[in-house]
């Protein structure tokens, strides 16, 4: 958790926002009083701030750096759930903003601008984080209302490949403004990035709390898990804000929804830029923790990938998207350390290389989640109402 | 001066590429209301097939003007069947489901496609055979070579012949039929399935064609090169007035145009801060340019503003 004091009511807040994330488990809503809630409650968060530590016993430091990832594409994924999930727009160049949101990031936080501007900024631009983060959430946010602005009065298909091309563009920008002034670097990305640091602790270098000594990746994986928390708060709020409602009244129908008042651009607009700020915030994060970003993180592969989670778990529900989030983040891992060695033993040499399948596996199960359980593998109410084939083609 | 014929005719004979495509992406769009983004990649794999039986034809002694035709018979046939496919397993079981379903399923197609084709093919470029000795012409100082000649005229006449096809047979007044309105189409005794799987192969085998054609003018083909060419090719459609026939030519060629007279004026224009190697970036901007001026396209009628 920050180190910052929160006013009591907030924390509980977001915690327990954060327990119902998980907790709409059916197993849980089963056994659950509001007595044994609390426990449940209280159990699961100790379980959240021991699962560094029991990581790094059982699987090693280098699990506790992919366990870090995943929260990150945790937050991504809860980020386009907004757009594709609770207002219905398909995003496909999500990854875009979170490129935003890191080299941001990297610029304001890094030696590197002393190249491109040794004048103005002889060491390079060092923000501090706190700074730096809303500044890359804004950014994207801008980015995002650029980009909407222009297609969301039309088709929703229009969206799709807009975004899929501004995706791209990023990339090519990223890749070709080393010259003639060098804002990116190009190909070879932007190193010695500043490290998070919070009140005055710094997350790069291990921290002594109270006699237990905490390694970097376990102190990011507290500020992750802080701001996952804060990202399952605002969905949820969201959700069943007005706001939510009316989104999701597009989504089902948004000539009914005009209908009945709403301002279905705007709204789809916030939605839109809504992501695309959660994005660069998440971005942000990125590049502090990684110290290096290069526009080869930030392809569409990546934006697919992020798509996936959120709908193999269930768009619209914020459970299922953090269900898809932890799927596809610890898959490759699983992949590379079992599908190389299956083969070896096997065939005696790597046939499919664990990238490819990984991404034939995510192309696969975009098809065949849509086909037969497009709703996602924990679905929320009404979604699967919506997404039902059957049901609609007896309406019609 | 020869600069700006160059970039004309490069622009001209590249349009004439993203013109085929685009056809495909307009039909299919006319007829189901859906862009196929799988699209893209049946051109990567028409021009894999193409390349890849060229290879095995010439290998075996095949005079090279015989294995030309054979062999992109068997990259249209081949993506013919790819197109029925595809059709039948992504799109036709979802119909009647909300919009973003089959997109999201297109997606999925187009990045299995491109994963089994890097697994087929490999991660490497691919080398075009060289058939046609390149004797190059001169036009007032530019340069044109034959496979670029050949190109445009093919291009050219296989729009002629899409064009007799929709508006002279019986086919053809099916698929006008089933896009103006499908159930009044069904019950006039138009099979709609046939139709809509008729026209995806159809539009399949253009891709094919422009598969082939695209390596055969720049030598190389690669698993990765259906995704900008899809990208390229659907603004090609936009700017001509999606679900328009005409208007997908047109698109495809002026944005062939926009393209390499911007890409080879770019840096003069910017004073050299922007270089050719921002051209891909062209046709996004025509793409944000006409949704925002000029939604309908060029030729288009409408676009309705449902969900």
């Amino acid at each position: 958790m920050s180190h910052r004091p929160l006013c009591g009511s907030l924390r509980f807040g977001l915690l327990a926002t954060l327990l119902r994330g998980f907790y709409s488990v059916k197993a849980l809503e089963f056994v659950s009083g509001k007595h044994n809630a609390r426990w449940a409650f209280w159990l699961l968060l100790a379980a959240l701030l021991l699962l560094p530590f029991f990581t790094d016993a059982l699987l090693g430091r280098g699990w506790v750096r992919i366990v870090d990832f995943a929260m990150l594409y945790i937050m991504l994924a809860l980020g386009l759930n907004i757009v594709v999930g609770f207002a219905g727009l398909l995003d496909l160049g999500y990854i875009a903003f979170f490129a935003v949101g890191a080299y941001c990031y990297a610029l304001a936080g890094s030696p590197h601008l002393a190249l491109a501007f040794p004048m103005a900024f002889p060491d390079g631009v060092h923000l501090s984080f706190w700074m730096i983060l809303p500044l890359a959430a804004l950014l994207a946010g801008g980015f995002g209302v650029l980009l909407g602005a222009p297609t969301l009065r039309l088709r929703g298909d229009y969206l799709a490949i807009v975004t899929l091309g501004f995706g791209e563009i990023i990339r090519i920008f990223l890749n070709n403004l080393n010259a003639p002034v060098n804002l990116t670097n190009g190909p070879q990305g932007i190193s010695r990035i500043d490290p998070v640091s919070v009140a005055d602790v710094r997350l790069s270098v291990t921290q002594e709390i109270f006699g237990i000594s905490l390694p970097s990746v376990h102190l990011y994986f507290y500020l992750f898990l802080a701001f996952t928390a804060l990202v399952i708060f605002a969905s949820q709020r969201l959700e069943r804000s007005r706001i939510g409602r009316a989104w999701m009244a597009i989504r089902e129908d948004e000539i009914a929804a005009s209908a009945m008042g709403i301002n279905t651009r705007n709204l789809k607009l916030l939605a839109f830029a809504m992501g695309a700020m959660f994005g660069g915030a998440s971005g942000a994060l990125f590049a502090g923790f990684q110290g290096f970003v290069s526009p080869e993180s930030f392809s569409l592969m990546e934006s697919i990938m992020v798509l996936c989670m959120v709908v193999l778990g269930g768009m619209g529900n914020i459970a299922g998207v953090i269900l898809g989030g932890v799927l596809l983040a610890v898959l490759p891992e699983v992949l590379r350390h079992g599908v190389v060695p299956l083969q070896q033993a096997l065939f005696g040499k790597t046939i499919v290389d664990p990238e490819s399948l990984r991404m034939l596996l995510f192309g696969g199960a975009l098809i065949v989640m849509m086909l037969y359980r497009p709703a996602g593998l924990l679905p929320s109410r009404v979604r699967r109402r919506e997404l039902d084939t059957d049901e609609i083609v007896e309406t019609v | 001066m020869e600069i700006f014929l160059q970039q004309i005719i490069n622009g001209l004979v590249q349009g004439s590429v993203y013109a085929l495509v685009a056809l495909g992406y307009t039909m299919v769009y006319g007829i189901l209301g859906l862009i196929n983004f799988a699209h893209g990649e049946v051109v990567m794999i028409g021009a894999m097939l193409a390349i890849s039986s060229l290879t095995a034809l010439l290998g075996i002694g095949v005079p090279p003007l015989l294995a030309l035709p054979l062999s992109a018979g068997f990259a249209m046939l081949g993506c013919m069947a790819l197109g029925y496919g595809i059709e039948r397993i992504a799109y036709r079981p979802l119909r009647h489901a909300p919009r973003l379903a089959p997109l999201i399923t297109a997606i999925g197609v187009s990045i299995v496609l491109q994963n089994l084709a890097m697994m087929v093919w490999g991660r490497e470029y691919h080398s075009f055979p060289q058939l046609i000795a390149n004797s190059p012409h001169s036009i007032g100082g530019a340069i044109i070579n034959d496979i670029q000649i050949i190109i445009f005229i093919l291009a050219l006449a296989i729009m002629a012949g899409l064009m007799l096809l929709v508006h002279r047979t019986r086919l053809g007044r099916a698929m006008r039929a089933v896009a103006e309105n499908q159930h009044a189409a069904q019950l006039m005794g138009v099979d709609i399935n046939r139709v809509i799987s008729v026209t995806f192969m159809l539009g399949s085998a253009l891709a094919a064609v422009a598969g082939m054609m695209v390596s055969a003018n720049y030598g190389l083909a690669h698993y990765y090169m259906g995704f900008l060419l899809g990208l390229k090719a659907f603004t090609a459609a936009v700017l001509g007035g999606i679900g328009n026939l005409r208007g997908a030519m047109l698109g495809g060629l002026l944005l062939g145009l926009i393209e390499s007279l911007g890409a080879g004026y770019i840096g003069d224009l910017s004073g050299g801060v922007f270089g050719s190697n921002y051209q891909d970036v062209f046709a996004f901007f025509v793409l944000i340019a006409v949704l925002v001026f000029r939604p309908s396209g060029l030729l288009g009628e409408r676009i309705a503003e449902r969900a």
